[in-house]
């Protein structure tokens, strides 16, 4: 899907991945992660990249791999960032920043993260979700 | 739903009962503008009640340490109450769960106050 550079965009999004990984049969914390990562991305998508440009879309993919993995792929049309040059949250001089923790999430929620710049502008962020085995507890 | 707050005083403390999703836009505005307002009233005493809060992302992780360094920074305190099992898994993962005091109880926060 193809939406507008726009907040709304993000709630758009979260909610047809998650509306899809739910048909495909992942289980609730799955999906909770896998929607997480997707308002994380499209933030960034929309936000950093676009900068809410209205003559910018940012694209949608979802689909599952021969694995059984969800994958997710979201572009923007942005000026596009390094992955390794983002600064670690946990770091302790950014431990109280305001922002800089969307990748960090993505990356503790999802099982595969890559980035890649788009030509002749843009970001391409492809990540990964697997399905969590969940047991039952005995009682 | 996005986030709603409304605050309390409690002695000499003030609790903003939140509830709903405090995420990038009104979410993150609405504790951003609770926070400046109450700060601007003379209240340094702060404790979010997060009991009702069902999503939080990044941003509005970000809002709290916003908050929290804010009122820090104006000889105040900023605590948390009542997390979630979700917001609390994401303070730890951030590592943010130390430098937040965090309650569970609320007669204990309000007394821990100095």
């Amino acid at each position: 899907m193809s939406l507008e550079s726009a907040l709304e965009s993000v709630d758009q999004a979260e909610e047809e991945v998650v509306r899809f990984a739910t048909e495909a049969g992942f289980g609730e914390e799955d999906l909770q992660k896998v929607g997480m990562a997707v308002r994380e991305c499209m933030v960034n998508a929309v936000l950093h990249g676009n900068q809410y440009d209205p003559e910018k879309r940012a694209g949608v993919r979802v689909e599952v791999d021969e694995r059984g993995g969800l994958v997710i792929t979201i572009t923007d049309e942005g000026a596009g960032f390094e992955l390794n040059e983002v600064p670690d949250p946990l770091a302790q001089e950014n431990l109280l920043r305001h922002s800089g923790r969307g990748i960090f999430l993505i990356r503790a929620f999802m099982d595969n993260l890559q980035v890649r710049r788009r030509a002749p502008r843009g970001t391409e962020v492809r990540m990964v979700k697997y399905r969590t085995e969940e047991t039952d507890q005995p009682s | 739903m996005s986030i709603k707050a409304s605050t309390r005083q409690v002695d000499d403390v003030t609790v903003v009962d939140l509830s709903g999703r405090i995420t990038l836009g009104e979410g993150s505005t609405v504790l951003r503008d609770t926070v400046r307002e109450l700060l601007g009233r003379g209240q340094k005493k702060i404790l979010l009640n997060l009991g009702d809060v069902t999503y939080i992302d990044s941003s509005g992780i970000g809002e709290l340490v916003s908050g929290f360094t804010t009122v820090a920074n104006q000889g105040g305190q900023l605590k948390l109450l009542n997390l979630t099992k979700k917001v609390h898994d994401l303070l730890q993962i951030t590592k943010l769960y130390t430098v937040f005091e965090v309650h569970n109880e609320e007669a204990s926060a309000i007394r821990s106050f100095s």
